[in-house]
């Protein structure tokens, strides 16, 4: 009795099996594309572009952040893995494009030249290495800006410093009122990057990173990366990042909080610190007391008030192993940066990498701080990636590690560069 | 005679499931880890032979050997942090009195959340912006207080001792109470007539004969502190700087986050090797392996 209803059991599973096998495949004469993204604010949008999707079935799967990097790396190396996958361009990239995993868009955006002329080019060359694109953008564009709370700058009778000195003037003027003069995250780390990115710049230029990110001999012993170290140090020293910036972790409520009730009055931050304020302290932008501006520059250096670093953009790319390479292609080129896509980008805040888009920001809600943020990418001679994703991964743990140090003062410019210069 | 000791113990067969467990789980992946020592691999491209390479980075790299004294220091902290207030407590709570067994109860409460549950939570009430201790240290004009537990290079360490202390101290506390509760009341009443008082008692009976629990108890101790990961991870990454950055952590960046799997595995192989022999030299010194029982009658 019992094998009976065993044998029972898989009979039925057999024919449910074959069921389901047979509608795949009446199905299937569309093809099927797998797509891998990241649990993020942009989830809706990117479902909504394989939704409404006719050419293709697209099958949209969603990681939480930290392990897709583990299981994206793991299935591209197996050759198991999707056909199109978010990821962040850069070093990370790079390193499947060197395993041959990843399918060289090129040919494709030369042939079709209003595809390539869509997107911002050096949003574009976060995805490029040696002259090929591997990735097309798909969320929007995270410039780093200097933020600031008005009601303090206003009560300590300051204004906006537009050089160093002025910052340093600035820093020592409240400090002496009692208010931490910049809000850091130091225990993330990579906060203390963005101070890194734009002193190196602002110093020496673009070409500094550059030469680090080209791999060139001695790169990192630039005396300009130790100017922008000692730059640094003398901040620390001077207090401006408060006492316990260290155990600090960088979290949107904390450090929005602090800048909304002015216990400190400026942050280097990533333009999403907007949404942030937004929500954790609202009463500040309703006050019109929420100011940003470019980073300062520094006297006898080599770079332009207008260069900028940040994220570019996050980007999508095709594995090199897909069945379907030209209907993953039409997929990107379709839906990805449409009109529709765009709209719902801006209608979640983001500032899409796209040109031509100022008038529909200017409608849009916090029209006034995302126009100034799309002004402030197009007129960027220099738009900075964040090192950490520039580099290899290898080369961007012992970068964060250093700089803690650096900032902790438990090495001198000096060491860093000498530490960094070891890195392979 | 020969057929008699055979037929003693149960049956070999019986070990079969663990051991082919065992086999699979742990000894091939281990092989697979040495295998890779001696290779470079980033995890996406084939593994290429590197020779001896990774080995003799790990002779060279100054932080990897700076992780290896965090490791022993850290061994070394928390077994003198923990080993007397779990042995004290764990003898406290093995009387029999109601409200004994209540504080038991409370005193068992770390051990049963979860590393990470801990580890958020520390790291929330140290925040020094909106923590508690922050928060107290203010209200009570305690400028002086340090506020930067986490992020002090000087403290980060004894903080993890005392975060690691707090979580593992019930867990030891009980193999005292059991160790405690075996010893035979008839000696103490022995001890008593004699004119013994408790802290003679004490030192003088009680101890003596939880010598092998506290071999247990700290063998568990010290060769658990090589493994420490999960805490230390989520509360502050190895930071500030290389602070708290212990030889599992540095497996950990270096093969994960830095994608060099082979450094990564030679690390992995010396953590293995750590363990196996500080628990072989323990058993040696301690005699842990020809253990009697400490008891009457047994």
């Amino acid at each position: 009795m019992k094998r009976h209803t065993l044998l029972r059991l898989a009979a039925m599973a057999i024919v449910a099996l074959a069921a389901l096998a047979s509608t795949g495949s009446a199905a299937s004469k569309k093809p099927s594309l797998q797509l891998w993204t990241i649990q993020r604010t942009e989830n809706t949008v990117e479902t909504n572009a394989a939704k409404t999707y006719k050419a293709a079935k697209v099958h949209v799967q969603i990681f939480a952040n930290d392990p897709y990097k583990q299981k994206i790396k793991v299935s591209l190396g197996s050759g198991k893995g999707p056909d199109l996958f978010m990821n962040w361009g850069g070093g990370g990239l790079r390193q499947y494009v060197n395993a041959n995993k990843v399918l060289d868009l090129t040919p494709y955006l030369n042939a079709d030249k209003t595809w390539k002329n869509r997107f911002f080019n050096n949003v574009l060359q976060t995805a490029a290495f040696n002259g090929k694109y591997y990735g097309i953008p798909n969320v929007g564009m995270q410039p780093v800006l200097l933020f600031y709370n008005k009601a303090v700058f206003r009560a300590n009778g300051l204004s906006a410093p537009k050089t160093w000195s002025d910052l340093i003037n600035v820093v020592r003027k409240l400090k002496s009122a009692g208010i931490t003069p910049f809000i850091l995250g130091g225990q993330s780390k990579w906060p203390d990057l963005m101070w890194e990115e734009y002193l190196v710049d602002r110093v020496g230029g673009p070409k500094v990173f550059n030469d680090i990110a080209a791999g060139k001999k001695n790169a990192w012993l630039n005396p300009a990366v130790i100017k922008a170290n000692t730059l640094i140090q003398q901040l620390v020293d001077a207090g401006a990042f408060g006492a316990n910036f260290s155990s600090t972790t960088y979290d949107g409520t904390v450090t929005a909080t602090l800048l909304g009730t002015g216990k400190g009055a400026m942050e280097l931050m990533g333009n999403w610190e907007y949404g942030a304020v937004l929500q954790n302290a609202p009463d500040l932008l309703k006050a019109n007391d929420l100011g940003w501006m470019r980073f300062p520059t520094v006297s006898g250096g080599k770079g332009d008030i207008k260069d900028i670093a940040g994220n570019t953009s996050n980007f999508y790319s095709i594995a090199k192993k897909t069945k379907n390479p030209a209907a993953a292609v039409a997929f990107l080129k379709k839906q990805i940066m449409n009109k529709a896509y765009v709209n719902g980008l801006i209608k979640l805040g983001n500032i899409p990498p796209v040109k031509g888009i100022a008038p529909k920001l200017s409608t849009g809600s916090n029209a006034a701080f995302t126009t100034w943020c799309y002004n402030l990418v197009q007129s960027a001679p220099n738009y900075q990636h964040s090192w950490d994703q520039v580099l290899s991964p290898n080369a961007a743990t012992a970068l964060l590690t250093n700089l803690d140090q650096l900032f902790l003062k438990q090495i001198t410019p000096q060491q860093f560069s000498a530490n960094m210069n070891k890195v392979k | 005679m020969r057929a008699d000791r055979k037929r003693k113990g149960a049956s070999p067969l019986l070990a079969l499931p663990a051991l082919t467990l065992f086999g699979f789980f742990a000894l091939l992946p281990m092989i697979g880890v040495v295998v890779l020592s001696f290779t470079y691999y980033d995890g996406i491209s084939a593994p290429r032979s590197a020779g001896l390479a990774n080995w003799s980075r790990f002779l060279h790299d100054t932080t990897t050997h700076h992780a290896i004294w965090l490791t022993l220091k850290i061994m070394a902290l928390s077994w003198l942090a923990q080993t007397p207030i779990a042995l004290l407590l764990g003898v406290f709570i093995s009387g029999r009195q109601r409200y004994r067994s209540v504080l038991a109860a409370v005193y068992f409460i770390p051990l049963l959340f979860s590393a990470a549950a801990i580890a958020i939570t520390w790291k929330n009430l140290l925040d020094p912006n909106f923590g508690l201790m922050s928060n107290l240290t203010h209200r009570l004009h305690m400028g002086w207080f340090p506020s930067d537990w986490l992020g002090s290079p000087r403290l980060a360490l004894y903080t993890m001792v005392f975060l690691i202390s707090w979580q593992f101290i019930p867990f030891h506390m009980l193999i005292y109470q059991a160790g405690a509760r075996q010893i035979p009341l008839s000696i103490y009443e022995a001890a008593e007539i004699d004119g013994a008082g408790r802290v003679r008692q004490f030192l003088n009976i009680t101890l003596p004969l939880l010598k092998n629990t506290i071999v247990t108890s700290s063998m568990l101790m010290i060769v658990g502190s090589i493994t420490y990961f999960d805490l230390i991870f989520i509360v502050t990454g190895g930071g500030p700087g290389y602070a708290t950055r212990i030889l599992p952590l540095d497996m950990y960046i270096n093969g994960f986050q830095g994608s060099d799997m082979g450094y990564a595995s030679a690390i992995s192989v010396v953590l293995v090797a750590a363990a196996l022999s500080f628990s072989m030299f323990l058993i040696r010194v301690t005699g842990f392996g020809r253990f009697r029982s400490a008891h009457e009658g047994a």
